[in-house]
């Protein structure tokens, strides 16, 4: 492939296609971009729903509409589809979409690589669910049960069909990201513009490059997983069967390997656009630039080697709930580092607040309940508290949800005006913002409290006591699920041209080479 | 403010009508907890007051960065006239040092005051024969456990009691929806019992929250973990690890009751499986077998099989005018028939929810419930299983 085919310089392009066949043949990074962020935020209302259904269901006590098996299906989809299919190729698209810019690039560096990667989607997608489906015209027994992590290997190797269709969906996901990685890495390594040194470029690239070296070192590590799970379900092996000679503890030391840097993969892209909507808001540089850096490498080597405090209840040897603990508590420090830097950044600024920097500062919370309240479970003395209880639920979801969606939709806010030319309305916007921090804080605050009152995660059905926290968290979920379309309805009025045209740098504070073409940006 | 007032009006309007819409219906049932079920047990006693440790510093934390944050918000902004500094870091000696302060403070709450309670924690949970005085196996099978008192000779199985119409009918919910049993566990209290945690099928986890355990029952291998109950009174948890379809459905319910009384209850047991194996030996009548099965049934087979026997197509099997309900468990020799009714029931399915019952089932109750199986449903084999034959074939 010579660079000629790779280029292609659309501005000096008449012939660039137009409908259909510009979403099937371009190697646009922005038109990539796109599509990865149109077909990730279709999955994540799809995914969004199917947490909607069982939240009906947890409504009240009693088993109303959903069988305890259907249920176990929509929650291992839900979780699934929402880490695979909704988050990380969104942060992927917002990568294609915006490093290039922001490192004055008029390219990635593997934009063929990256399409590929993003045509992996709707398979995998489709694969995922198809088993889901089946069931109802009687072929196969639905989607998996195992939940998201798969780890119980036993329960893994009763289903008939599910589990084979999400190991293969697993790993179309995972070459997926790794495609995206490999993207990533090159384009911020060799396209920057000659005067941006390392050092000089946006946190953007910097987050996204560790995320990119975390995805290269412990996807191939989930694969192995699931692929000898494979094998022990079709060729007769015995890695994680007991009555084989084998561990069904590796399964879980293999997954968590891959699970706990999930979690870094998941917020680091939203935690390091942060700083850059934080200051632009704000009118002020990035408080401890180098810092956070740093900080970014520092969590993912820490949590590279911590994945144990995922297993304490599982009976591992004491000195290995030891160290785990310990090690697990020194993530702590990097964390609250990028937290101190955030607040720096606002400190003494002059602050605006439209709706990006309320996002992001309700990005800032998400992330500060999410590690507090994170803290506490490595713990190897007090885990029996809080381990698989809906503590954990609610706990996981602040990261996920409240730092990296959050910092996400403050992202697709700030530059919303530069995809689309103009701007969103104003008033929608924050309406969608408090609605989104009211309903989403009460939604998971209360699973926080019913799972510390002693409720158990991944049930269909729960005891008298904990069903007005139920109740509460149900409704709360269905606000949060309304408050989106809000967001879904501004974003397609934007896109549809309603709204006023933007300048090519809408944000006063803003700065980067992102905002110098126009908007939006030639094609 | 203009933004202001219009970000108080939004925000007070979705807080009502959230708030509106969460009342609906009222508080049926008023029960609002959110901290430990009471702590009885050493293990629970830890894992509160690190908790508790914890918690204080937690929210001192998320306070006191809440305030910081808040007190920036209120006054740097633009529409306070507020110029924009521009330092990018700490810029004197003094503020390097007030800046590294929070993360000093940091390591200390991490390694020392929660590090040293919670590494004494761990050593103690770890610590599981030490003068054990009693110990309980407990074996985790898809939705029951099966206790086991070695030294005593007792052994039954324990699961959930509460009516399926409760659960799925929208009857009336008693107290302890869930979270009742038909065999309790019963122990001693202020005896220090060692807990042997096995698996025969999937992974589960053996959980009690106000004892402060937690572990899993993983397939294969043996965990252990162990309890000193101070206080009488009944106990309940839940399987804490998902292990399929009716996970919701695996209750624990303890009963710690004096060491005389334990002692009673162990007498009574005893007593109650001798004449379980007594009246295994006599001939039973084919309806004392049908009435005796229906009841097994529908403690056990009817979470999958489904009532009436229809099961779930492509899930799980069902028995109604099933080929292996109504064809011969016995061949000719009076040997066992490999995948027979009899066979299936003893001896289960690998790799499915199948399990063999003989480990958790008595001769009478799998001769009665597999008479009743070939004798219901529309199944009419009119056959008699015999206790005794159960017995020669298992």
């Amino acid at each position: 492939m010579t660079s000629a085919t790779i280029v292609e310089p659309k501005d000096a392009h008449p012939g660039y296609p137009t409908g259909l066949r510009r979403w099937l043949v371009t190697t646009d990074h922005k038109d990539i971009g796109l599509l990865y962020m149109g077909f990730s935020a279709a999955m994540f209302f799809v995914a969004g729903m199917l947490a909607l259904v069982f939240r009906a269901e947890l409504a009240a006590p009693g088993v109303q509409f959903l069988q305890g098996s259907l249920y176990n299906q929509l929650v291992t989809l839900h979780g699934l589809a929402m880490v695979f299919a909704f988050i990380m190729p969104f942060a992927t698209g917002l990568n294609n979409y915006l490093i290039p810019l922001m490192i004055g690039s008029p390219r990635t560096a593997l934009p063929r690589l990256s399409k590929w990667g993003f045509w992996l989607l709707p398979l995998a997608v489709m694969v995922l669910l198809i088993p889901f489906f089946l069931q109802f015209f009687g072929v196969g027994d639905g989607a998996s049960q195992a939940s998201w992590t798969m780890d119980n290997t036993g329960l893994d190797m009763q289903s008939r069909l599910g589990v084979d269709f999400t190991i293969v969906a697993v790993y179309l996901f995972g070459i997926s990201s790794i495609f995206g990685a490999f993207n990533v890495i090159v384009t911020v390594l060799t396209l920057r513009t000659p005067t941006m040194s390392l050092w000089s470029m946006p946190l953007f690239c910097w987050g996204w490059l560790v995320v990119a070296f975390l995805l290269l070192l412990v996807v191939p590590v989930l694969a192995t997983a699931v692929g000898l799970l494979f094998a022990d379900r079709h060729f007769g092996t015995h890695f994680f069967i007991a009555s084989g000679g084998g561990d069904p503890i590796l399964f879980q030391h293999l997954f968590w390997f891959f699970g706990h840097p999930e979690v870094y993969i998941v917020v680091l892209p939203a935690w390091a656009i942060l700083p850059t909507i934080l200051s632009a808001f704000s009118r002020k540089p990035i408080y401890g630039y180098k810092a956070q850096v740093y900080s970014y490498w520092a969590i993912a080597f820490l949590g590279s080697i911590v994945w144990g405090h995922h297993m304490l209840a599982q009976g591992l040897p004491l000195m290995e709930n030891l160290y785990f603990m310990y090690a697990t508590f020194s993530i702590s420090v990097p964390t609250s580092v990028l937290i101190f830097c955030w607040i720096g950044t606002i400190w003494r600024g002059a602050m605006t607040f439209e709706t990006p920097m309320l996002f992001a500062l309700g990005a800032i919370v998400g992330m500060l309940i999410g590690g507090l309240s994170g803290v506490l479970i490595p713990d190897a003395g007090a885990y029996s508290q809080y381990h698989n209880t809906m503590y954990i639920t609610g706990h996981f979801h602040y990261p996920f949800f409240g730092a990296a969606v959050l910092g996400m939709m403050a992202t697709v806010y700030y530059y919303l005006p530069k995809m689309t030319g103009r701007m969103y309305n104003e008033s929608l916007g924050r309406l969608h913002f408090w609605i989104t921090a009211v309903s989403f804080n009460v939604t998971f605050l209360s699973m926080m409290m019913v799972g510390l009152a002693g409720m158990p995660r991944h049930v269909v059905d729960y005891a008298i006591k904990y069903a007005d926290w139920n109740r509460v968290i149900s409704v709360a979920a269905f606000v949060l699920g309304a408050a989106q379309l809000i967001f879904l309805y501004n974003v397609i009025q934007t896109i549809r041209g309603h709204g006023e045209k933007a300048a090519d740098k809408p944000w006063e504070g803003a700065v980067g080479l992102e905002w110098t073409p126009s908007s939006p940006p030639p094609s | 403010m203009l933004i202001e007032s219009e970000i108080l009006k939004m925000l007070r309007k979705s807080c009502l009508s959230f708030l509106l819409l969460a009342c609906l219906g009222g508080s049926a049932y008023a029960d609002w907890a959110f901290n430990f079920q009471p702590a009885v047990a050493p293990l629970a006693d830890d894992a509160l007051r690190i908790h508790n440790r914890f918690m204080v510093l937690v929210i001192a934390l998320f306070v006191s960065t809440m305030a910081v944050m808040a007190y920036s918000l209120f006054y740097h902004r633009k529409d306070k006239g507020f110029k924009p500094a521009i330092f990018t870091g700490p810029t004197t000696p003094t503020l390097w040092v007030l800046s590294a302060l929070p993360f000093i403070g940091l390591v200390f709450v991490d390694y020392v005051w929660v590090g040293v309670p919670a590494y004494y924690a761990a050593v103690t949970m770890e610590n599981t024969q030490e003068g054990a005085d009693l110990v309980l196996r407990v074996t985790a099978s898809q939705w029951k456990w099966q206790y086991e008192y070695p030294a005593q000779g007792i052994k039954f199985v324990s699961s959930l009691s509460t009516p399926l119409t409760q659960i799925y009918q929208g009857a009336a919910k008693g107290d302890n929806y869930l979270l009742e049993v038909d065999n309790p566990l019963v122990l001693p209290v202020n005896k220090k019992i060692r807990i042997l945690l096995l698996s025969s099928d999937v992974m589960h986890a053996w959980s009690v929250p106000a004892f402060g355990v937690k572990r899993a029952a993983v397939p294969g291998f043996l965990r252990e973990t162990w309890v000193k109950i101070e206080k009488e009174g009944t106990y309940r948890g839940q399987c804490a690890q998902i292990c399929g379809t009716n996970h919701a459905f695996m209750p624990i319910v303890v009963e710690a009751v004096s060491v005389e009384r334990f002692a009673a209850w162990v007498a009574k047991k005893k007593a109650e499986q001798e004449a379980l194996t007594t009246s295994a030996e006599k001939v039973w009548t084919k309806d004392e077998l049908l009435q005796h099965g229906q009841g097994i049934y529908e403690k056990i087979c009817i979470s999958c099989h489904l009532p009436g026997g229809v099961g779930i197509p492509g899930v799980f099997p069902a028995l109604a005018d099933s080929k292996i309900v109504n064809s011969p468990y016995q061949d000719a020799s009076g040997r066992l028939i490999k995948d027979g009714h009899l066979d299936r029931v003893l001896n289960g399915k690998q790799g499915t929810a199948m399990q063999a019952f003989k480990n958790t089932l008595s001769d009478v109750d799998i001769a009665a419930v597999v008479t009743y199986e070939r004798n219901s449903f529309g199944n009419k084999t009119g056959d008699v299983l015999q206790p005794v034959l159960v017995r020669k074939l298992r």
